[in-house]
């Protein structure tokens, strides 16, 4: 294919779209298909077909519109109306309201500060296009990175941008993207592998989910790319089985790009070949580690093995892999489009570009968000979020799931950011958080997230094995109001050791989340152990105990 | 890295010098290594004791028990032994006071995970975990005991599993796997309440795959994997055989 034939496949598609009076997209990403937008959908096209406008109006599923509390939600455009909240008994009423007046039971405003706050990088094309057709895809300028890339730059070039962008991966760890492709193209090997690590697993998090679900090609673009900058020919994308309809858009995107030969052999009509497959996880936590995801994909049990040697040396089938989260490969076609340093002028000194969230828990707009590194707390929580649900205190923000810690009140100003997370002994993470107010119970959520890790361990090692159970004995008995003055001593004890000796990533971060609590609520636990009282109602405490 | 003419022409002489050799410190000592030998290999080499449980030699290292870990100065991160290669001028530390301190307690939790009482134990008196509570002095367990209920196998002729005295270190998994090349022995579920199994979960006499070596029986580092009829303490392994099958191996490799 040449430049020529790409762009006019997006040409004679935009015209094709543009040939339309209204557009009416309706979201079918997880969120809102769970409250029926399918059912939605249909019943605007039958509406459209029995008020014979179907040459005037197009009703077609897009990805995420972002706003999963109001689902199921829909846009009409171009007059940017958003709908929320519609039931099959609103489409005569949406169909009659294009042209005129939007329908205003159903008004949902798009100049609040949950939309106007985000800036969209990575989403940029979530609920604008129907994320089933490639040629969509290629109409807003997708693909056109990897023509950039295949035909204009070589692989250093390519990597060059990458590092001068400054991105960072996304999976949580934050390592410097363009390091990490570096490190696989310096490694000599006949046979690379990228790897696109889908296995979200984090309670509460979504953002891998819905890049899949909403814009799928855009990965399998990113992945392309870094196949030519690292010299790889083979791509995985390990999605967990647990996201159905992330694995048949991705299946889908694959099929349809093989198609239009965007990914297969002589790509461009250059010498350079990319396949990718899609590998199915079995539900595993740990799998989400990337030598765990190693064993998985090759067919052994999912259990990490220490670092070094890392997979960019030894990895799949001991060859040099690359492996990176769906949102890093995601940002990848914007910088070879646009260039590193424009990447680079988004976001704080050491943490660029934007960050995707899911926004979930006592928080009043529900969704996926998509801000500049650096955003603070306060405006995610407060602007974007539109503050705490039922007028309520904010307590906490957790963040980074299982791995992450809990973020206290005083720290509402700070910056999002790699360092800044650090610092209050939480990460980033994959992006999961989760706001929780007074009637949140930290040492239950502590329990909830220990025993989280404590049945997703993999069981190889003894610390993260018999630790966690240790650490959710005492947390369950502190909850149980039957908790000693020592515990909080033992507990601490317990967090450091499974800290500081486990073998993989899990386990060295899973005592976080009580860290982090017993650090900023010690009251909390105080009130459980002494008092045997929970200030925010949540725990059953064991009064009988108390008595006797 | 690229040497001058005359000395690259030796470098890369496979035959003369397959590995370069560096040297660098363990508390202190100063030792020489190959660099593909593990940081556990020197010590041993030089007399220095390195706890380990899931480590022996002959078996592919797992780094798993977490005993052998020693600190590396410069680095904040405790390593294992059993799976770290030596740099050039590294200085490791293998017995500072938070390096025995974790070992210990790591120890601990392994005797409350599951039912360790020695007196009635077919292995008293030769077992590897026993030994280690001698070597790491452990003589209390300060955690609470999680009191787990495991069941017990004993439908092999002539070997048993009981899975209460299991540590998990997966040594009858690499043997079986790696020197008899049966891979009868596996590991099923997750966590704590992960296990060794026999093929598929089935009861062990009647797997398909169990040749009936006992090479299991005998790297098992407590009395999880047993013969029949042996009573308390009477349980001796005979590991004469892995050193031997070692050189056989590596002399394959050459």
């Amino acid at each position: 294919m040449t430049i020529e034939e790409l762009q006019d496949i997006g040409r004679i598609e935009k015209e094709k779209q543009e040939g339309f009076k209204h557009r009416i997209h309706v979201c079918v990403a997880a969120g809102c298909l769970s409250c029926q937008s399918g059912l939605v959908k249909e019943a605007l096209e039958k509406e459209v077909g029995r008020r014979g406008l179907e040459s005037w109006v197009l009703v077609k599923g897009v990805g995420c519109l972002g706003l999963c509390t109001a689902g199921p939600m829909v846009a009409v455009e171009p007059n940017k109306i958003l709908y929320q909240g519609v039931a099959v008994s609103d489409a005569s009423d949406i169909v009659e309201a294009l042209g005129g007046p939007s329908v205003s039971r159903l008004d949902c405003s798009n100049q609040v500060p949950f939309f106007t706050r985000q800036q969209k990088i990575v989403l940029e094309n979530c609920g604008l296009i129907d994320p089933e057709s490639i040629e969509e895809y290629i109409s807003e300028t997708g693909y056109e990175a990897l023509f950039n890339a295949l035909r204009m730059m070589n692989p250093t070039g390519v990597i060059e941008q990458i590092s001068k962008s400054g991105l960072r991966g996304r999976g949580g760890a934050g390592f410097p993207t363009g390091l990490k492709w570096t490190t696989v193209s310096k490694t000599k090997g006949n046979v690379k592998f990228v790897v696109c690590n889908a296995d979200e697993g984090d309670p509460g998090a979504f953002m891998d989910r819905s890049v899949l679900e909403s814009d799928p090609h855009r990965v399998l673009e990113g992945m392309a790319i870094a196949g030519y900058a690292v010299g790889a020919h083979y791509g995985f994308i390990y999605v967990r089985a647990e996201y159905p309809l992330a694995v048949k858009r991705i299946r889908t995107a694959i099929a349809r790009a093989e198609r239009l030969g965007l990914l297969g052999h002589n790509i461009f009509n250059t010498t350079f070949s990319f396949d990718v497959t899609v590998r199915l996880g079995a539900g595993a936590f740990v799998c989400g580690e990337e030598t765990a995801l190693i064993a998985s994909i090759e067919g052994r049990r999912g259990s990490p093995r220490p670092r070094p040697p890392f997979p960019a040396e030894l990895g799949l089938w001991g060859s040099p892999t690359l492996i990176n989260n769906v949102e890093t490969f995601a940002n990848v076609p914007p910088i070879i489009r646009k260039g590193g340093a424009w990447f680079a002028g988004i976001g704080t000194e050491k943490s660029k570009g934007t960050k995707v969230f899911a926004l979930a828990g006592q928080v009043n707009n529900t969704g996926l968000i998509e801000a500049p590194m650096g955003t603070t707390l306060r405006e995610i929580v407060f602007d974007i979020g539109g503050g705490i649900k039922h007028g309520r205190k904010f307590k906490a923000i957790q963040t980074g799931g299982p791995s992450g810690g809990c973020i206290p009140e005083q720290f509402l100003d700070m910056s999002m950011d790699y360092e800044s997370l650090a610092k209050v002994g939480s990460i980033m993470g994959s992006g999961g958080l989760i706001v929780m107010d007074e009637t949140s119970c930290m040492v239950d959520v502590a329990k909830f997230f220990i025993e989280f890790c404590m049945s997703e361990s993999c069981g190889k090692c003894v610390p993260c094995r018999v630790g966690t159970v240790q650490i959710y004995n005492v947390l369950r008995r502190i909850t149980e109001g039957d908790g000693k003055p020592s515990d909080i001593a033992l507990l601490e004890e317990l967090c450091d050791l499974v800290k500081n000796t486990s073998l993989c990533g899990l386990g060295q971060t899973s005592p976080n989340p009580v860290l982090s609590t017993i650090h900023y609520f010690m009251d909390e636990y105080k009130a459980h152990i002494e008092d045997k009282v929970c200030p925010a109602g949540t725990c059953h405490i064991n009064h009988t105990e108390k008595s006797q | 890295m690229r040497y001058p003419a005359f000395l690259q022409r030796i470098a890369d002489r496979a035959d003369v010098q397959p590995a370069r050799v560096l040297t660098f410190s363990i508390n202190g000592q100063d030792v020489s290594a190959r660099e593909d030998e593990t940081i556990l290999a020197v010590a041993r080499e030089n007399g220095i004791p390195i706890p380990t449980l899931c480590h022996l030699d002959g078996l592919s290292e797992r780094g798993a028990c977490r005993l052998c870990i020693v600190e590396i100065k410069g680095s904040p991160k405790l390593s294992p032994a059993c799976v770290t290669l030596p740099r050039q001028d590294m200085e490791v530390i293998t017995n500072s006071d938070r390096v025995l301190d974790y070992r210990r307690k790591i120890l601990e939790l392994l005797f409350t995970e599951r039912n360790h009482v020695c007196s009635v134990c077919v292995s008293n008196g030769h077992c590897d975990l026993q030994a280690l509570t001698i070597e790491l002095g452990m003589t209390h367990v300060h955690y609470d005991y999680l009191h787990s209920q495991h069941t017990v196998d004993a439908s092999h002729e002539r070997f048993s599993v009981d899975h209460n005295r299991c540590v998990l270190c997966q040594r009858c998994v690499r043997v079986c796997d790696e020197i008899e090349g049966a891979h009868t022995w596996d590991v099923m579920g997750r966590g704590h309440l992960s296990k060794v199994i026999t093929d598929l979960n089935q009861p062990w006499g009647e797997s398909t795959t169990c040749t009936g070596c006992g090479k299991c029986v005998q790297v098992c580092p407590t009395g999880a994997l047993s013969e029949k009829g042996k009573s308390v303490a009477e349980m001796t392994k005979k590991r004469q055989f892995l050193p031997y099958l070692k050189l056989m191996r590596g002399e394959e490799q050459k």
